[in-house]
């Protein structure tokens, strides 16, 4: 008989019965997915975006595969805060796992104006999206410059109720920096990689693969970007790190712990292994059986 | 609980240019499975990671299989890839996904079943189903003699024909043949591509039809998740409450006023 395993983590005083979040954006609020994994199992569900009020997102195509990995320009469609909190939520408190909302706005106000609308909902912990590389104006242009991250950091902690995560972009100079300032501006921790910027070209009709051109690159080929990225930041901060780029095993999983991440993230790997979180989670217990570890905390940032 | 199984291939051959035939055993997906419904079919390779969605092109709940009929887009890419399975491999495949067609509007009407390139294979199995309750009318499109699965319609009604170098039938798309046949149906269901299920659309409007559309868009997840295959509606949706329905789950069958294309 196997003695039981600790895995449970904390991020900003809230306790997850695992260290296994979904990445925003790939799991919707967990309606479509719930028919393939049981969502109590998840340490917490991180919803897609939500803005103030609807978003249409980009036109189609809106997705790509590329070699070990996938581009999207969805562009945030989302029904609105209204209709999330009416609808999404409720359903989310069905299960015993913690609920991260993921909050998405083209402006400082429209940020505002959901972390506001959000404070008196039963959710865990906002999470503020400054790096989405696919919407014209907000997203991303908040999050490339460590000034703007501060910023933006320090008004919505005015407003939340909730801990924040801020979700950081990798499509920068110098993570460290970054994840500095939102720590100056009082973050509870921060989240990343999101997309790394990429393009895809259709040589026989010598187009753009993508509607929007551009689009936001992740899957298993980033991972080492995205180990990086969470190792460096883990360094620069005290705050604890969700880390997340291209994991789709419980070994994938391991990497971002060993190098500094309190908790990950499953984004891409749903859409070929819808059952990859939960396979995750036994994944990372079997491991502490086989090393005999007992808790789950003793690998975060152990390889230093 | 759904799941992704990994399901032994029966056969799997070439019946056209570029086009293969695959039948799999996946009695869990054959029980529920209707026509107009797709599965999510997976490469097998890891630098392939997203499911290629294949309608149904036969059901049979009995034997526990379905039947896939897809094209190969190219060399080197995942169809080919799939293409490359043979009898007694084994291939990841998950589903039924989707709505499929209104069967029951069909009942004791006459329907046409419309089918362009490699949007007929659905129309087949729809054309089975609906053989003994409805006057079905098969009104195909191929783009030359190689008219792949046309035989196979001919238990189930009236068969048209049409290719774009009129080797066979009407020269040109299904709707010339509708008319250079002088046709007519009380419904219409149909899969193909988007400049014939535009003109579809048109044409079923101008003559009050009521028309039903299976749409094809690129998709990530295929359950409905990630909004990456919507299509543009006419009304707001349930789901985003924008006007972009997702083809993969609300989908691919949508009244084609609801659609914009």
């Amino acid at each position: 008989m196997n003695t039981e395993k600790d895995l449970t983590v904390t991020i900003a005083g809230v306790e997850l019965k695992n260290p296994v979040m979904t990445a925003s954006g790939t799991f919707g609020s967990g309606v479509e997915y719930s028919d393939f994994v049981d969502l109590n199992r998840l340490g917490a569900v991180v919803t897609k975006g939500v803005s103030d009020v609807p978003w249409e997102g980009n036109p189609v195509p809106r997705v790509a595969e590329v070699y070990g990995g996938m581009l999207n320009a969805i562009g945030l469609q989302n029904p609105g805060v209204e209709v999330f909190c009416r609808r999404d939520i409720p359903y989310l408190k069905q299960f015993d796992t913690k609920i991260v909302v993921n909050v998405c706005g083209h402006t400082e106000q429209e940020y505002v104006r959901v972390v506001d609308r959000l404070a008196d909902e039963p959710v865990d912990l906002l999470e503020i999206n400054i790096s989405c590389p696919n919407v014209k104006a907000g997203g991303i242009t908040f999050g490339t410059n460590p000034r703007g991250v501060e910023n933006i950091t320090r008004e919505l902690k005015c407003h939340a109720k909730q801990p924040l995560i801020m979700k950081l972009s990798p499509n920068v100079t110098d993570i460290a920096e970054i994840a500095r300032a939102a720590e100056a501006g009082g973050a509870d921790a921060v989240s990343l990689i999101n997309t790394l910027t990429g393009m895809k070209i259709d040589v026989n009709r010598r187009t753009f693969v993508l509607a929007n051109r551009t689009g936001g690159m992740s899957g298993p080929a980033v991972k080492p970007v995205a180990v990086r990225m969470v190792y460096q930041t883990a360094q620069a901060v005290q705050i604890p790190v969700i880390g997340m780029g291209g994991i789709a095993s419980a070994e994938d999983a391991l990497e971002f712990i060993l190098a500094g991440a309190t908790a990950v993230s499953v984004g891409t790997a749903n859409f070929y292994d819808p059952e990859a979180t939960v396979k995750i989670a036994d994944g990372l217990e079997r491991y502490l059986q086989e090393q005999k570890i007992d808790s789950i905390r003793e690998l975060i940032g152990a390889v230093r | 609980m759904k799941k992704k199984i990994t399901a032994p291939v029966l056969e799997n051959k070439k019946i056209a240019d570029g086009i293969y035939d695959m039948t799999l055993d996946v009695p869990e997906i054959a029980e529920q499975a209707g026509a107009g419904q797709f599965v999510s079919l997976f490469c097998g390779d890891r630098s392939r990671l997203l499911p290629r969605p294949i309608s149904l092109c036969g059901i049979d709940a009995e034997k526990g299989t379905i039947r896939l009929v897809y094209r190969v887009t190219g060399k080197q890419t995942g169809t080919a890839q799939i293409a490359e399975r043979k009898a007694g491999d084994t291939i990841e495949v998950m589903g039924p996904l989707g709505n499929g067609f209104p069967l029951e509007m069909a009942e004791g009407k006459k329907v046409f079943l419309i089918g362009g390139g490699i949007g007929i294979p659905p129309m087949l199995e729809t054309a089975r189903v609906l053989a003994d309750k409805a006057q079905v009318e098969s009104v195909l499109g191929w783009r030359d003699a190689e008219t792949f699965l046309r035989a196979e319609f001919e238990p189930y009604g009236t068969v048209i024909a049409a290719t774009e170098d009129g080797s066979v039938g009407t020269r040109g798309n299904v709707l010339d043949a509708i008319r250079e046949n002088g046709l007519s149906a009380d419904l219409i269901f149909a899969c193909g591509p988007r400049p014939m299920l535009r003109a579809l659309k048109e044409y079923a409007e101008k003559n009050s039809i009521p028309c039903y559309l299976s749409m094809e868009e690129r998709m990530a997840c295929g359950i409905g998740a990630c909004l990456a295959c919507v299509c543009e509606t006419t009304e707001v949706d349930s789901h985003s409450h924008v006007k972009n329905r997702r083809v993969c789950k609300d989908g691919p069958v949508f009244e084609a006023g609801e659609v914009k294309l």
